[in-house]
């Protein structure tokens, strides 16, 4: 599959940290991908210099194969970023009119497409509202709205659902499925990790300034597995303990056993068959990213880091 | 380009299309327009009349007494202190001066005005003069001095006249308008650097506590958006003061029209229009006495050159300040508090100016007033103190133009300045900024 973004030996150093230090990683087209990391490991300044709002200090950022040039590719890229806000005092269809012309749409384009979203996402009505009227999570559509508008190549999204009651949750997400297929590339910047499981096909996580881990969502699980799994049986055995796992939790019928070096899963199930046991169910747990998340970062450097000034 | 003039629209209609600013915009001339108006009329119609009886009981006065403005004399005779009371009893005279036939010219005799109201500071120094005058010549011709040796004595064709080497007259008048002119002038500027400076500063305050500011870099860069700011919330103030300027200049017609009397006084000549100016011209009229006069005066203001250099150092001024304005705007954080420290830096050299402009208007030539008038942070309000006394008395040329350059040169640097300063803040928050740190990303190499 072709790459809509590539970034190589990605730097970018402030005074006091290296926010950004050496990042390389590429995004497929068409797919959604997840940036990763606790509070201060450098998203923001990645994102800002994707979006060419930073320099990076050295390396390349490549854009649907070209080198990335700001001023020509901005109508490229939506983006919207965490701190985000409108104009309160501004009616809501000129703000959008407003923005999509920034972008370098034209005005009868930019109309054109504005009615198609608020008609679509059921807006209409606010054309003549101005922001100050609008509850958190209309804003947040607003804005939403407003960074796809231009239809991007590339969508990134900093914390896109924060505020957004479950209704608006999945209206927004279903737009970006719908996105997604007709070939944009969406980049999700977020905490929220059941999320990201959900939505993402790929992922990278940061951590001070520097990627510690890159792949599909079911490669990471399948590397960061610790081989448990869950079993339930219909009666209780005579005997427990088998030389092939240890039983990690218990709880009446069901096990979660944890399966040792050199052995299969085919060994427990066996030892159990053997008892003349039903075996009602065996799964295989795999990690959540949560887990894989607080694994990799909790006890780094990163929480202090996280009080620290991120500077241009 | 395109996107600096799309930011500049919305800041400008955004500003326009508010009611504060058809309130202030049309108001604000009338209310200045409506104040004058009353102080031309108070000042013209209201006196009434003080009618002074005079009993010449010593027949000094030969039966006349000039009538000085609003006080008018009336010699009587054949009258006595208690018909007189009587009389002033009955309101027929507000007052009276009674000269007794024992009165003595050149003795040290004192008269006596009595009246039934109480008479005003000014009004009663106009009495004083006039019989001064009138009791001077009177002992003046007693000595046997001649009306014609009083007369040549009295043409007082000793007053020193004030002209230039270029042969243009300078009189009192002229340099008295001068004076007012370059006062208005560079306060105007003072006032406008301040009104619309704090205004860009506000407007970038609002756009970072709003959150927006992230969402408008990614799509124009920081230095557009900046630009864009600056140029809509200049072109406010220039429709602003354009409107101003056709307000007042047009009311100003509607003056006479309020009051025959003035035009009667300006004897046929066309009235100049001066923009702010009028108003302030009707009240000087009333001082300097001859309408006439003052005319003269206005046609020797040289208007073009000071408008044209007005609307250049308004320009010049406002872009070397806006863009020091939006710099600290964009260092502030949730507390507007931290404005006020923020801004002392950039009010300092405008306050000094103004201090450096009010010496400028009474020495155009002083070495303060040349170098507060080429030193860019000072030059839009001290200039306008020296253009007002013309050219070359004012300032020269060559003055002029480094001026003008070296603003241009003051322009650019600020704003390459700012712009570094404002590309760094407007993205951060959540830390009190000092002018030090502003000061180390303003000079980073980016």
């Amino acid at each position: 599959m072709s790459k809509i973004l590539e970034l190589q030996q990605l730097r970018k150093y402030y005074a006091t940290q290296k926010a950004v230090d050496d990042i390389s990683f590429s995004i497929s087209k068409g797919s959604i991908f997840g940036l990763l990391g606790p509070n201060g490991a450098g998203k923001t300044t990645l994102l800002r210099m994707i979006t060419g709002i930073f320099y990076p200090d050295s390396g390349e950022i490549i854009l649907d194969g070209k080198k990335f040039h700001p001023i020509d590719d901005i109508v490229k890229i939506g983006y919207m970023p965490e701190e985000r806000g409108l104009y309160k005092k501004m009616k809501i269809g000129d703000q959008a009119l407003y923005l999509a012309q920034l972008k370098g749409l034209s005005r009868s384009e930019a109309m054109e497409k504005i009615k198609f979203w608020f008609s679509r996402l059921e807006m209409e009505s606010w054309w003549n509202k101005k922001v100050e009227d609008l509850s958190k999570g209309m804003s947040q559509k607003l804005q939403f709205v407003t960074t796809i508008l231009h239809e991007p190549k590339l969508i990134i999204l900093d914390e896109p659902f924060s505020g957004l009651d479950p209704v608006n949750a999945n209206l927004i997400k279903d737009e970006i499925y719908g996105l997604a297929q007709r070939g944009s590339t969406v980049i999700f910047s977020t905490h929220r990790m059941e999320q990201v499981e959900e939505i993402c096909d790929h992922i990278v996580l940061m951590n001070l300034g520097k990627k510690i881990l890159d792949g599909t969502v079911a490669d990471v699980k399948q590397q960061f597995k610790e081989n448990k799994f869950s079993i339930k049986l219909h009666e209780l055995p005579a005997n427990t303990t088998h030389e092939s796992f240890e039983v990690v939790e218990q709880k009446a019928n069901a096990f979660t056993v944890k399966i040792k070096e050199g052995f299969k899963s085919n060994d427990v199930l066996q030892f159990f068959l053997q008892q003349n046991v039903t075996v009602e169910a065996f799964n295989e747990i795999l990690p959540s990213l949560n887990d894989i998340f607080i694994h990799l970062v909790e006890g780094t450097k990163s929480v202090s880091r996280a009080f620290q000034q991120i500077q241009a | 380009m395109n996107k600096i003039f799309l930011v500049a629209r919305r800041e400008f209609l955004s500003r326009v299309q508010k009611k504060t600013f058809l309130l202030t915009t049309i108001l604000l001339p009338l209310i200045i327009f409506a104040f004058y108006a009353l102080i031309i009329y108070f000042s013209i119609k209201t006196n009434d009349n003080l009618h002074i009886a005079v009993a010449d009981e010593a027949n000094i006065l030969n039966g006349k007494i000039n009538s000085k403005d609003d006080i008018v004399f009336e010699v009587i005779k054949n009258e006595t202190p208690q018909s007189l009371n009587a009389a002033l009893e009955q309101k027929k005279y507000d007052g009276y001066i009674f000269i007794p036939h024992t009165y003595n010219l050149m003795g040290k005799d004192s008269l006596q005005l009595k009246s039934n109201k109480a008479i005003g500071i000014m009004t009663r120094e106009k009495i004083q003069k006039s019989f001064d005058d009138v009791l001077e010549e009177k002992r003046l011709l007693s000595l046997n001095i001649s009306k014609a040796q009083l007369d040549s004595i009295q043409n007082n064709n000793n007053r020193i006249k004030f002209a230039t080497v270029t042969g243009k007259a300078d009189d009192n008048t002229k340099a008295g308008l001068s004076y007012a002119v370059g006062y208005i002038s560079g306060f105007l500027i003072y006032i406008i650097l301040f009104i619309y400076g704090t205004m860009v500063m506000r407007g970038v305050m609002e756009e970072k506590m709003n959150r927006i500011a992230e969402v408008i870099v990614s799509s124009v860069k920081p230095f557009q958006l900046m630009m864009g700011k600056i140029t809509g919330i200049g072109a406010v103030g220039l429709v602003q003061f354009i409107i101003w300027i056709v307000l007042v200049f047009g009311l100003q017609l509607l003056l006479p029209l309020l009051f025959p009397d003035l035009l009667h006084q300006m004897q046929g000549q066309p009235m100049q229009p001066a923009g702010m100016q009028a108003a302030q011209a009707a009240q000087a009229m009333k001082q300097s006495g001859g309408m006439s006069e003052l005319m003269n005066s206005l046609q020797q203001i040289n208007f073009t050159l000071i408008i044209g250099c007005f609307i250049f150092y308004f320009l010049g001024g406002y872009l070397l300040y806006s863009s020091l304005f939006a710099a600290v705007g964009s260092a502030v954080n949730e507390d507007p508090q931290d404005a006020q420290s923020l801004l002392l830096p950039i009010t300092m050299p405008i306050i000094f100016a103004i201090v450096i402009m009010t010496k400028a208007v009474n020495e155009p030539n002083s070495s303060l007033a040349v170098f507060g008038s080429l030193f860019p942070l000072t030059s839009p309000i001290v200039m306008m103190a020296r253009i007002a006394h013309g050219m070359p008395e004012g300032v020269t040329l060559w003055e002029l133009i480094l001026s003008m350059a070296l603003l241009i040169a003051g322009f650019l640097a600020t704003t390459w300045l700012a712009a570094k300063i404002y590309r760094t803040g407007i993205l951060m928050y959540g830390k009190k900024i000092t002018w030090k740190e502003m000061w180390k990303w303003a000079v980073r190499k980016s």
